[in-house]
């Protein structure tokens, strides 16, 4: 499950409900807390931060340490190696394929998610009969799992499958669309596009209805022409959406696995090998744990890299987007 | 008027055209899944042509799908009753109460979200591997019992009740976990809808963990039976395509009956799954 709601330094501290001021008011003698709270919270919250502490937090710092060993997963001692892993990576030509090969997929993906989900919003957008049906049928995708997506693609790009099927009535002798590095690339990105595109369109739709109807009556009164209010009112007021959009799509583009997995297992040739599969490879059929949680640390920066962008400019974009 | 009308034709126009590039997948699927072996590598029609059922039949006696199914829905129940129960409280205690590092909590909570599942996931393993719960319920739903995500989206929601109804009920002489559970949780049922739906679809389609902790048939779940039904019976079309029709369905079913819910969810929050 990717989470990206924006986190905000300014929106942590939690300046609601239970802190009464006339308690904080009414003697500095007395414990901040009460006790009765206190025991409650600790209650309520040890069953959670224990599954949370032991599979999640541990492990984030395991992990760190893990990346600098040369540990095989079975092995009781973790040979500390230092940066050797990072090292390696550096000289490794498939990280650098598969690094290459991950941004090309993330910034194709994102450019085909805002574009067909602004299209499918902005036609969404309007009192329109059947939009429950469109709405149902633009989502189907996105709870569709990836497993079956992707072996239902897989099939349907298939020398002998439906899509070549098609072409030959047409006279188009169709290639053989997964055993070619950068066909199998786009058949990738694409059929990633697909599963998200009912979400963004969901995400533009949303944003689309908070806009001020008042600036588009005035631009009408003026005499700005559909494409014009479009171009100069809706795309640029639309500008935080396209934001939160595109780090989206590259944040999960960066946390792609399933769909390679049975799409294309990485290849052909290392064509889709993206990190994620990059990784489940070397960590887990190759057994070499330190090396994979290595990779994995890669993942982590650029999501990382990605978020810090967000940070910077949501300063400007979050009066509007909110 | 006459505009107006052509602008709706436009519009239905682009968009049944969307719908297709969207649909054509399920539909040959369908198809597919209904022909005869022979069929499915000649014929080229995306509507049904013959009618074959029993390949459902077939394609699931072929696997233990059975088994497959039964796991999955042990994974996912367990999953969302832990993620209502544990996530709730958590978020509680967030929304309501006032205790030591607050604050400290929820950040590092929060900045735990944004690190990939790549990075947890090898550390992860060996802790279950230790615990001796590979290839077990255990490992496939112990460690997602609770998540951030949800703690946060129930945080949110539980700070939008009225305090003074949780007052009065406290000078009424209610317990902090009676007014918790008979205040807080009834008017709080939209969000625990929403939750519970992103937490099946997510234990319903999730593939990389069960993947790594499963190794036999008695605990895999349906996503990993089908995509090892891909390397066995890769060349019946027919019956691939009956066991993943199966598979999605439970998807589509949640999704139909509480699209509202979802779709409400999704523009409040960003996620994903």
């Amino acid at each position: 499950m990717t989470v990206t709601r924006p986190t905000r330094p300014g929106r942590v501290s939690v300046p609601d409900g239970t802190s009464p001021s006339h308690r904080s008011r009414a003697s500095r003698r007395q414990p901040r807390y009460e006790r009765e709270q206190v025991l409650t919270a600790a209650l309520f919250l040890c069953p959670a931060l224990a599954v949370i502490g032991v599979f999640v937090l541990y492990p984030i710092v395991s992990a760190g340490y893990i990346s600098l060993t040369s540990w095989n997963g079975f092995d009781q001692v973790k040979e500390f190696i230092g940066l050797e892993n990072y090292a390696r990576l550096v000289e490794d030509p498939e990280f650098w394929n598969s690094l290459l090969v991950t941004c090309i997929y993330a910034v194709g993906v994102c450019v085909l998610s805002v574009a067909s989900g602004l299209t499918i919003a902005l036609l969404l957008d309007a009192p329109l009969r059947g939009l429950g049906f469109y709405r149902g049928v633009y989502f189907l995708p996105a709870v569709t799992s990836s497993v079956a997506a992707a072996i239902v693609w897989k099939y349907m790009l298939d020398p002998a499958g439906f899509v070549n099927a098609i072409l030959a009535q047409v006279g188009i002798a169709g290639p053989n669309w997964l055993q070619d590095r950068w066909l199998a690339l786009g058949a990738l990105t694409l059929l990633t596009v697909w599963k998200n595109l009912g979400f963004n369109a969901v995400l533009y739709l949303t944003a689309l209805q908070a806009l001020p109807q008042g600036v588009f009556e005035a631009a009408q009164l003026d005499g700005a022409n559909m494409t014009q209010r479009l171009r100069f009112l809706t795309i640029p007021l639309l500008a935080p959406m396209t934001f939160f959009v595109v780090v989206q799509a590259l944040i999960t583009s960066f946390q792609a696995f399933d769909l390679v997995y049975v799409l294309t297992g990485g290849g052909p040739q290392g064509g889709t090998e993206v990190l994620g599969m990059f990784m489940y490879r070397e960590a887990f059929r190759l057994g070499d744990f330190g090396y994979g949680t290595a990779i994995a640390f890669i993942t982590l920066f650029l999501v990382l890299g990605v978020t810090l962008v967000q940070w910077r400019a949501s300063g400007s974009g979050r009066s509007s987007l909110r | 008027m006459n505009r107006n009308r052509r602008l709706a034709f436009g519009r239905h126009l682009v968009l049944v055209m969307g719908a297709g590039f969207v649909i054509v997948p399920f539909l040959w699927m369908f198809t597919t899944s209904l022909q005869t072996r022979a069929e499915t590598y000649t014929n080229t029609s995306i509507l049904p042509t013959s009618w074959h059922w029993e390949n459902y039949v077939h394609a699931w006696q072929a696997a233990p799908f059975t088994q497959y199914y039964l796991n999955s829905v042990i994974m996912a129940v367990g999953i969302v009753a832990g993620h209502l129960v544990l996530d709730a409280l958590a978020a509680y205690a967030f929304a309501r109460l006032e205790f030591p590092w607050k604050n400290a909590i929820f950040v590092i909570l929060l900045a735990a979200l944004m690190v990939p599942t790549f990075v947890t996931i090898i550390p992860a393993y060996a802790i279950v591997a230790d615990l001796g719960w590979i290839d077990s319920y255990a490992g496939l739903i112990v460690p997602r019992l609770a998540d951030v995500f949800g703690i946060i989206l129930l945080r949110q929601y539980f700070a939008s009740i009225p305090l003074e109804l949780e007052d009065a009920a406290r000078i009424d002489g209610c317990s902090r976990i009676g007014t918790f559970l008979r205040i807080i949780v009834p008017l709080s049922t939209p969000a625990f809808a929403t939750l519970g739906i992103f937490s099946f679809l997510f234990a319903w389609n999730d593939f990389l963990w069960p993947l790594l902790v499963t190794n036999t048939d008695e605990v895999r779940t349906i996503q990993i039976g089908l995509s090892s039904f891909v390397g066995r019976y890769g060349t019946s079309w027919n019956y691939l395509m009956a066991g993943t029709l199966t598979a999605t369905i439970p998807s589509i079913v949640v999704f139909l009956l509480f699209q509202r819910a979802l779709v409400r969810g999704i523009a409040s929050t960003g996620l994903k799954d």
